[in-house]
């Protein structure tokens, strides 16, 4: 069953195209990850499923109901974390958590055991004023005011933006913790590393969606064979290579540098010579799979064309 | 011989009982690309502060650019440059009035500043855009304009606090080759970042957990002495140790 469902779905702000005749569908208990870099429009499109922005053109449904008319009827339904922290700094944790129970006609204790495992790493620090927390127990104080009157689904907009590696992690772990309770979870994010922790996700760029699929898919939309390339030093390495005649694409990515050829078949030993004939040491030249970054690189380029 | 352009001798500083840096200790050479790294609250923002002359040390000793962060913070920070993700431009400039605006704060004579912009607008491919406002640009460029401005100067070090939080893949990468093109001509960098892929293209890194550096090396060596096939895991390895094994 589709949670949402969301039909050639515009948004300008002026002559801004933030999102572009959008169409797709969440199921039910689904993990979905919106990927893309600042400004793809992954904000916009949050807001328009959070009932708080009108789109332009098309239409988004969520639990089958309208994100415009049915808007009040929704919001009983929905957790939504902004992207920027949005409680209030001058009350407690325990006054924001009271304040958002309230507001849905809830308490905290009606609904402790949806936020227990959240909440229990910030209840020690409870008559603290959440203007005075460290990033990751504002991070965790919002989720659990997301979360306290048990809605079917949950809107995360990047809540990982910002946040060390190790954090992130266990956010994710979080996440599919909750998502093992039923919850429909749907999140953006600009790391792409994080796409796989999802079941699926939708490559944002521009405003519009260039791919939706499950992480593994997606990696297939890359359709070059990708070369995992090492030698020092590796910007002299990059540069020489970006200047080889059959050279499509070179890119750092981390240790290797990740090269595609335009011909259709290749020979590693002609890409070793080349670079071992300019005298750089350590060359390593291997096939490797595409990962996530590699696909979205690859649909940028196509969209740009 | 190699030169150093930063050193750092048991730097410490506190806020009441909570010492935020704890006597860190290491060095950073000439026209090398040194990534700054550690958890969120670990400690990294107080010593850039004190690192770029904004704050004060409590203790140990810190020279960056050849002068002492007590004694002649105001010459420090007339020799470095700076930009961040959260502050580099300003929206309501143009692209023109920037340059100008940071040309003028680091003294470049009017003639200076007319050269430099043409030099960088022509560099970046910016021409066109010149006198449009800051706002409406695209983050990446905005970025690279502002990684530009942060060396209009030609200081002999430049700190990046998170330069490419939440930009896309491909301008990400031209970044990083701004990086190496500065560093190529001698530039010292010193950088922050969560993309544990860009810890790769570091010379070398340090980790600071509660305070304290933990790891300083190559990522090659410091993968080989954590037994980790890539720099998250290092990462994870350093700041969770009780957490090894997880996902």
């Amino acid at each position: 069953m589709a949670m949402i469902s969301v039909n050639n779905l515009t948004r300008k702000f002026g002559d801004i195209v933030a999102v572009n005749n959008l169409n797709f569908e969440i199921n039910k208990g689904e993990l979905f990850g919106f990927i893309g870099p600042d400004g793809a429009g992954k904000t916009t499109l949050f807001r328009i499923l959070a009932t708080l922005l009108i789109p332009d053109e098309g239409e988004a449904r969520v639990i089958n109901l309208d994100t415009v008319s049915d808007y009040k009827k929704l919001r009983k339904h929905l957790g939504y974390m902004p992207g920027r922290f949005s409680l209030y700094s001058d009350l407690s944790v325990e006054e924001n958590l009271n304040f958002f129970a309230s507001i849905f006609g809830s308490s905290i204790e009606e609904n402790y055991d949806t936020i227990k495992d959240i909440y229990e790493a910030i209840e020690p620090f409870k008559k603290r004023r959440a203007g005075k927390l460290s990033g990751g127990m504002k991070q965790k104080l919002a989720l659990s005011c997301a979360l306290i009157h048990s809605p079917e689904v949950l809107l995360l907009d990047e809540p990982t933006t910002g946040v060390d590696a190790v954090s992130r992690r266990e956010f994710w772990d979080t996440l599919n913790r909750l998502k093992s309770q039923g919850l429909t979870i749907v999140v953006s994010t600009p790391y792409m590393d994080e796409a796989k922790r999802c079941d699926r996700v939708a490559l944002m760029q521009k405003g519009s969606i260039m791919g939706i699929d499950t992480p593994e898919n997606v990696t297939k939309m890359k359709n070059k064979t990708v070369f995992g390339v090492r030698g020092e030093p590796r910007y002299e390495v990059i540069k020489t290579l970006r200047k080889y005649p059959h050279a499509e694409s070179v890119y750092a990515f981390g240790e290797y540098l990740h090269y595609t050829d335009e011909r259709e078949d290749v020979d590693i030993q002609e890409i070793r010579m080349y670079l071992l004939d300019h005298g750089f040491n350590g060359v390593e030249v291997k096939a490797i799979s595409p990962t996530i970054e590699d696909a979205f690189m690859a649909l940028m380029e196509k969209h740009d064309e | 011989m190699s030169e150093n352009v930063i050193s750092v001798n048991k730097l410490t500083r506190m806020f009441g009982d909570f010492t935020a840096v704890d006597h860190i200790t290491f060095e950073v050479e000439k026209g090398e690309i040194f990534g700054f790294l550690g958890a969120n609250g670990a400690g990294k923002t107080t010593a850039m502060k004190m690192l770029t002359g904004l704050l004060s040390p409590t203790s140990g000793e810190a020279t960056v650019a050849g002068f002492d962060v007590y004694e002649e913070p105001e010459k420090l920070k007339k020799n470095i440059g700076y930009m961040s993700q959260k502050f580099a431009l300003y929206d309501d400039l143009t692209v023109k009035e920037n340059i100008r605006f940071y040309g003028g704060i680091y003294g470049l004579s009017n003639k200076e500043i007319a050269n430099k912009s043409n030099e960088l607008l022509d560099e970046l491919d910016l021409q066109s855009v010149r006198d449009s406002r800051i706002g409406s640009l695209p983050l990446g460029w905005k970025q690279k304009l502002a990684f530009s401005v942060a060396l209009i100067h030609n200081p002999r070090i430049v700190f990046l606090d998170e330069p490419t939080s939440g930009v896309d893949p491909i301008t990400r990468r031209q970044f990083w080759d701004m990086i190496y093109e500065a560093s190529a001509k001698g530039i010292t960098v010193f950088v922050t970042t969560h993309y544990m892929d860009e810890a790769e293209y570091c010379d070398r890194i340090s980790i600071m957990v509660t305070g304290k550096i933990e790891a300083l090396g190559s990522p090659t060596k410091l993968k080989e002495q954590f037994r980790s096939d890539t720099m998250d895991d290092v990462f994870v390895k350093l700041v969770r140790p009780q957490a090894e094994g997880t996902s």
